[in-house]
């Protein structure tokens, strides 16, 4: 009776320490989690913040007269005159036309760096789509230039940043504000044109086909190689002391620095096999070395997870190890593997340093259309922003961001989304 | 008794033997001179064991074994667990080839047929002699599938109605048809465990097999799909060669016509069931039925 009451109390007073402990190891938990998920939100507010200006773009709205004989063209549907068309004096004489006061050739060259320089070839666009323009006015919304740009949205924000503006071309942009001619829209250019050295002119159309195309390439290459490969060590391979040597090297494999199958892309594929530098093709096949070993190791752990009980099933009834593989064991490992690859797509989505060392770092202002065009990806296009001097690039670059990572975090939810979905429990 | 336990221990093996082995005429010397008792052999056999040891990489797990099994007999395999029941099941149908390191030496033959031969396929082996495992393991498909699988991959059906008749007869024998008829498309993981099991055994007998290897078929399950399967066995009997391992020697009693009783990998007694349950010739067998060690 005494040593249970003894005992009683000395679990009775361990147990307050074993609680404070729990309740300590809980907080730590908790802490942990708490700055992870600060970071996130920092790392968004400030990705967001920065870069949310650039999905709009200030417009300058001018009565455009389409003057034929300023143009110095007579026919519009002939290419090679569109070509040699001055169109740059048709934005000109309009922007001229608001502010018919402004004299003196410093003056006007100020006057006219309002606009974009590319504003003359989307009135060119603007009358091939409608000829019966010709010789008319109207008024349109002229894109303005990045400096403009980037005033007119600080000073909407209350903190102008006039350091590259005069302050006639202040004084300008307050008229047109007073006129109601000067407005932000959403900025379609963003998503519709390549890379410019004009950033109000540079898009990343051309990055997202390159990123596309890319990953197509990669995922055509890696896919059935990495799940062949899988398939062959898990189920047909000898367990012997080779098949151990290849699978500990396909794990060193997945450890290697990116740049390295950067490098020996440039060393086979572009100096020994002459593939073209700069191309998708190359790209895919540089991603692909970089994810075969993930997806050759979420694919054994996809076949592994087959229940031997559905292998022994198979074999039983007199099927082959091919039919067994063909019949069962691919059928319930495909979800896993299909995670493992969207995975590993993401990886290659994000991957920059490889890339450049294949020449993926051009300047490309063409979008590719083709494996074989030149092009470069959403992570290089905004390793090339985060570089340029121009302040209007800084919102470019936090934009791109911003659709690179919504792309990241799309493909990783459809991986888990793929996983909770199609997984079976035995 | 405790010495008795022991005898599950290899190092302990002889001595405890010597202690148990009473009467000279069966010498427990469970070495190379060791003869199985009863009546291993028969005159009508369906497959016949010579000689036949079974190892996993160094480690023997059956010793010289000889027996024959009879066309149309349910032979039941009786012993406490790891004495190689399963393993020596499985060199039926050479399931043991998929084990890696698993070698197989002497002779087993199915109507005269060496089923070890460099030239036999073990595709056709399968076909003949089905396997029905421990734990239900339904493909996680369609019933329908599930019986067809075997049709479909021996090409054994040349139309869908011919399929059909295939699951329709399986379920039947199986007596499971008209439990399932109703949700033929429905996964077969979703039935019951013994109605899984008895799935299982469509499945087996889908391609008319002639001999249906069982391994514990029974020991997932509660007693009453048990006491179904069973009855299953008794019909079955009548169109094919069964051999059954079991842990439950209630089990054995009711099903088969003949019991081999295993013990430490060695084919201790083969004997009619009604024989070994009530008189066994053997100490160790008698030892395992009352209880003793199991
Ligand atoms: N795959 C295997 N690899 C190595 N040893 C095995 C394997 N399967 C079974 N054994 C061994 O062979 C012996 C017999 O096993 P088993 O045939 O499963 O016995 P039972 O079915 O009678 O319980 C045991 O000692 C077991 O440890
Ligand atoms: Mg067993």
């Amino acid at each position: 009776m005494n040593n249970q009451s003894e005992n009683l109390s000395r679990i009775q007073s361990s147990l307050k320490r074993r609680n404070r402990s729990e309740a300590l190891f809980q907080w730590y938990g908790r802490t942990a989690i708490f700055i992870g998920l600060a970071a996130v939100a920092v790392l968004f507010f400030d990705i967001i913040s920065k870069g949310h200006g650039a999905f709009r773009a200030t417009y300058i709205k001018l009565d455009v007269h389409y003057d034929q004989s300023l143009i110095g063209i007579d026919n519009l549907a002939d290419a090679a005159q569109l070509v040699d068309g001055n169109w740059a004096a048709l934005s000109k004489a309009a922007i001229r036309g608001n502010f018919p006061d402004v004299s003196g050739r410093r003056d006007k060259r100020k006057l006219n760096k309002l606009l974009s320089n590319g504003a003359g070839f989307d009135l060119k666009d603007r009358l091939v789509e409608n000829p019966q323009l010709l010789n008319k006015t109207e008024a349109v919304w002229i894109l303005a230039d990045d400096d403009i740009d980037t005033y007119f949205k600080s000073w909407l924000d209350n903190n102008p940043y006039d350091a590259r503006l005069t302050d006639k071309q202040v004084q300008w942009i307050d008229d047109l504000y007073q006129q109601g001619r000067i407005e932000l829209f959403f900025n379609a250019n963003l998503f519709t044109r390549g890379d410019s050295r004009e950033p109000e002119q540079a898009g990343i159309r051309g990055a997202l086909m390159g990123s596309f195309l890319t990953l197509i390439m990669t995922l055509m290459l890696s896919f059935p190689i990495g799940v062949s490969a899988a398939i062959y060590l898990e189920e047909f391979a000898p367990k012997n002391k080779w098949t151990d040597f290849i699978e500990v090297n396909i794990n060193n494999l997945a450890a290697v620095p990116s740049i390295i199958f950067g490098l020996l892309g440039l060393a086979i594929f572009i100096n020994f096999f002459h593939v073209p530098r700069s191309v998708p093709i190359v790209g895919g096949l540089v991603l692909t070395l970089m994810t075969l070993p993930t997806i050759i190791i979420t694919s054994r752990a996809a076949i592994k997870s087959v229940p031997p009980s559905i292998r022994e099933a198979a074999l039983g009834m007199g099927a082959s190890k091919y039919q067994m593989v063909l019949h069962h064991v691919l059928p319930l490992a495909l979800p896993g593997m299909l995670t493992g690859a969207i995975i590993g797509m993401a990886q290659a989505l994000g991957e920059t340093a490889p890339l450049l060392m294949i020449g993926m770092v051009a300047f490309i202002v063409d979008i590719p259309s083709g494996f074989s065009d030149p092009a470069t990806v959403l992570p290089v296009q905004i390793f090339l922003w985060a570089d340029s001097p121009e302040r209007a690039f800084i919102e470019k670059t936090s934009a791109a961001i911003m659709v690179l990572l919504s792309f990241l975090i799309i493909m990783n939810t459809s991986a888990v989304w793929l996983r909770k979905r199609l997984e079976r429990r035995w | 008794m405790n010495k008795v336990d022991q005898s599950t221990h290899k190092s302990k093996e002889n001595t405890s033997e010597q202690k148990l082995n009473s009467s000279p005429k069966q010498s427990l010397d469970l070495d190379k001179n060791h003869v199985t008792v009863g009546k291993p052999f028969s005159d009508d056999s369906k497959m016949t064991m010579r000689n036949v040891d079974v190892f996993y990489a160094d480690k023997q797990a059956i010793y010289d074994v000889n027996l024959d099994i009879a066309k149309n007999e349910v032979i039941a395999m009786i012993g406490p667990s790891g004495c190689g029941k399963s393993t020596f099941l499985r060199t039926l149908n050479r399931m043991n080839d998929t084990v890696d390191g698993c070698r197989v030496s002497g002779t087993i033959a199915m109507d005269g047929e060496n089923l070890y031969a460099p030239k036999l396929d073990v595709v056709e082996l399968r076909a003949r002699v089905g396997m029905v495992f421990q734990k239900p393991n339904p493909f996680p498909k369609s019933i329908y599938e599930n019986v067809a699988y075997g049709a479909k991959i021996h090409g054994l059906a040349d139309s869908r109605v011919d399929l059909d008749e295939i699951v329709e007869n399986s379920l039947r024998k199986a007596s499971l048809w008209e439990e399932v008829k109703e949700r033929l498309h429905q996964p077969g993981t979703g039935l019951s465990g013994g109605q899984q099991q008895r799935l299982c055994i469509a499945r087996a007998i889908a391609v008319s097999p002639e001999v249906i290897l069982m391994d514990e078929p029974c020991s997932a399950l509660d007693p009453i799909a048990t006491a179904k399967i069973e009855e299953l066995i008794e019909e079955l009997s009548q169109n094919f060669t069964i051999a059954i391992v079991t842990h439950s020697m209630q089990q054995a009693a009711r099903v088969s016509h003949r019991t081999a009783y295993f013990h430490l990998g060695k084919l201790i007694e083969v004997n009619p069931t009604e024989q070994v349950f009530t008189l066994p010739e053997h100490q160790l067998t008698e030892a395992y039925i009352t209880g003793r060690f199991g």
